[in-house]
C-alpha cells in the first residue's frame, strides 16, 4: 500500500514551496531531505539537544517534534535564512568574533534560539541568555562564548535586571 | 522517517474532532508533541491514527468565569507565560510553567497535553493537584466534568475514556490574600523536578492559617496532596522554623529516602516562600 500524502504550502526562509508529504515526514527531514537545506541539524530527534531548532512564524521549535504537514501554511526561518545579501546575520559574525563555535553542530540550533530571544526583548539580561541556552546541548566550545555574543548584541550590555 | 506510518486526521473544529473520534475511537491526540512526538520517533507508540488537534479552533482560549480562570487544552505554555490574566490571578501557574522544558518546547507544548501526560516530574499536574483543577472531557456521547484528583491516576496513566479529549480545566481564581509559592530542586531550572512542592495557605486576622493545601511531586507515581499535612499546618503561625512541623509530615511511600528529603526541602521552602 503506499502511503497517503498530503498537499502543503509553506514559505521557507521567504521562499514558497508546494510540496506532497507523507503525514509521518518530520519537518526536520523536509528541510533537510527534502529542500537540501542541511544547516538544520539532527542530534537527538526527541527534542532535547536543540540541534534541529527552526523559527516557526518567529517562534522556535524543535523540528524534530513537527511534522512536516503541520507547516502547512507557515512560514519558517532555517539558519540558511540567516545571511542577507552575502552578509552574516550580526549573531553569526558575533558567535564568530567570541569564538561561540567549534565544531558547529549545535550551532544552527544555538542561532535560532538566540534571534527568536533578542527579537523578542533587544536587551536580555546574561541569565535570560543562559536560561536560553539551557535548551541547546553543546559538547565542544561550552557556552562562556555564545554569552558574550549574545551579550554583545543586548542592548542591556551584560547588566543583569 | 521515524514513526511507524499512521492515518492523519487534522479536523479544524471540535464536533469534527469528535466525528473522527466515534469511527477511530483509538486514534491518538497529537498537541504539542513535546513528549509523544519523541515517543512516537522512537517507536515506543505507535498510533495507527493521529488525531492532530493543532487546527483546532477555539481550544486555547485563557478566559475568567465564575470565579475560575478556564484554559483550553491547546493554550501553550508560552501563551500562560504570557497571559495577563494569569499574571493577575495565578501566577503560581505562570512560576510553575516557567519551569517546564525550555523556550522551543514552550512554543509548542500545552496545558492540556502536560496534564494528560502525567509524568511524575510534571509542573502543571502538580498546579493542577494543588488547587484541584476541574477538567472538561469531551467524547462524541456527551461531555462529563472531573476533579483533577480522580483524572490522575498514576504516572503517565489518565482517568480518559478512548475517544474522548480534554478540552479544558478550570483553576479556582485564588481567594484575596491567599499566599501561594511553588519551589522546585533540579539539576538546572529547566530540566526535570527532583522533587517540586507547592503550597497555598489563607491566613485568619491573628495570622495563623485557617485553611492550607499542600502537593508535591517527584519521586511519586503521580503530583500527590498531602492530607494530613495540611490539617498540622492548621493554626500555625508564620515566623518559627517550619523544619520540624515539615519533619513531622506523613509523606505517600517513597522508594528513595534521598528524594524524600528533598521533597520535604522544596515543602519547607514553599512554605517560606508564602509567608516572606
Ligand atoms: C527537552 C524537553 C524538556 C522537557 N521538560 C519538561 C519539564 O521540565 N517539565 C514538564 O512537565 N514537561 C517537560 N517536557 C514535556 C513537555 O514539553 C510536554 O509539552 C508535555 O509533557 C506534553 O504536552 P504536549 O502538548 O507536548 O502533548 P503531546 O506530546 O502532544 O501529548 C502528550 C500525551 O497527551 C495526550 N493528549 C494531549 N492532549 C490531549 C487532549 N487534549 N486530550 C486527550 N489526550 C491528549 C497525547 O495523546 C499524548 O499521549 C519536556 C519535553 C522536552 C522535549
Ligand atoms: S534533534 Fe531535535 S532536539 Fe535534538
Ligand atoms: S560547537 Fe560543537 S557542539 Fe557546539
Amino acid at each position: 500500500m503506499s502511503e497517503e500524502r498530503f498537499p502543503i504550502s509553506v514559505t521557507v526562509n521567504g521562499e514558497p514551496h508546494r510540496l506532497d508529504v507523507p503525514a509521518r515526514l518530520s519537518l526536520a527531514d523536509l528541510l533537510r531531505e527534502g529542500l537540501r537545506l542541511t544547516g538544520t541539524h539532527l542530534g537527538c530527534e526527541h527534542g532535547a539537544c536543540g540541534a534541529c531548532t527552526v523559527l516557526v512564524d518567529g517562534a522556535s521549535a524543535r523540528a524534530c517534534l513537527m511534522l512536516a504537514v503541520q507547516a502547512d501554511g507557515r512560514s519558517i526561518t532555517t539558519v540558511e535564512g540567516l545571511e542577507r545579501a552575502g552578509r552574516l546575520h550580526p549573531l553569526q559574525q558575533a558567535l564568530a568574533d567570541h569564538h561561540g563555535l567549534q565544531c558547529g553542530f549545535c550551532t544552527p540550533g544555538v542561532l535560532m534560539t538566540l534571534v527568536e530571544l533578542l527579537d523578542a526583548s533587544p536587551s536580555p539580561s546574561e541569565a535570560e541568555i543562559r536560561m536560553a541556552l539551557a535548551g541547546h546541548h553543546c559538547r565542544c566550545t561550552g557556552y562562556q562564548g555564545m554569552v558574550e555574543a549574545a551579550l554583545s548584541l543586548s542592548g542591556g550590555a551584560g547588566t543583569d535586571r | 522517517m521515524k514513526p511507524a506510518a499512521f492515518r492523519y486526521h487534522a479536523p479544524r473544529s471540535l464536533p469534527e474532532a469528535l466525528a473522527v473520534l466515534e469511527r477511530h475511537p483509538e486514534a491518538r491526540p497529537l498537541a504539542g508533541g513535546q513528549s509523544l512526538m519523541p515517543q512516537l520517533n522512537a517507536r515506543q507508540v505507535t498510533a495507527p491514527h493521529l488525531l492532530d488537534l493543532n487546527r483546532l479552533d477555539g481550544l486555547d482560549g485563557i478566559e475568567e468565569a465564575e470565579g475560575c480562570i478556564r484554559i483550553g487544552a491547546m493554550a501553550r505554555q508560552a501563551a500562560l507565560l504570557r497571559s495577563p490574566l494569569l499574571r493577575r490571578h495565578l501566577p503560581i501557574l505562570v512560576e510553575a510553567a516557567a519551569l517546564v522544558g525550555h523556550i522551543a518546547t514552550r512554543n509548542r507544548g500545552t496545558l492540556g497535553g502536560s496534564l494528560c501526560q502525567l509524568d511524575p516530574w510534571a509542573e502543571l499536574p502538580l498546579v493542577a493537584a494543588l488547587l484541584d483543577a476541574e477538567l472538561e472531557l469531551a467524547a462524541p456521547s456527551g461531555t462529563r466534568r472531573l476533579a483533577f484528583r480522580h483524572f490522575a491516576q498514576g504516572a503517565g496513566r489518565n482517568a480518559l475514556w478512548p475517544g474522548e479529549l480534554l478540552t479544558q480545566a478550570r483553576f479556582p481564581i485564588p481567594a484575596p490574600g491567599a499566599r501561594q509559592a511553588f519551589v522546585e530542586i533540579a539539576d538546572r531550572p529547566n530540566d526535570p523536578a527532583e522533587a517540586a512542592a507547592a503550597v497555598s495557605l489563607r491566613l485568619g486576622a491573628g495570622g495563623e492559617v485557617v485553611s492550607a493545601a499542600l502537593a508535591v511531586c517527584g519521586p511519586f507515581p503521580v503530583a500527590r496532596r498531602l492530607p494530613e499535612g495540611e490539617t498540622m499546618l492548621l493554626g500555625w503561625r508564620p515566623g518559627p522554623d517550619p523544619r520540624p512541623l515539615v519533619s513531622a509530615m506523613p509523606l505517600p511511600d517513597v522508594a528513595d529516602d534521598d528524594r524524600a528529603a528533598m521533597v520535604r526541602v522544596a515543602l519547607r521552602r514553599a512554605l517560606e516562600r508564602a509567608m516572606a
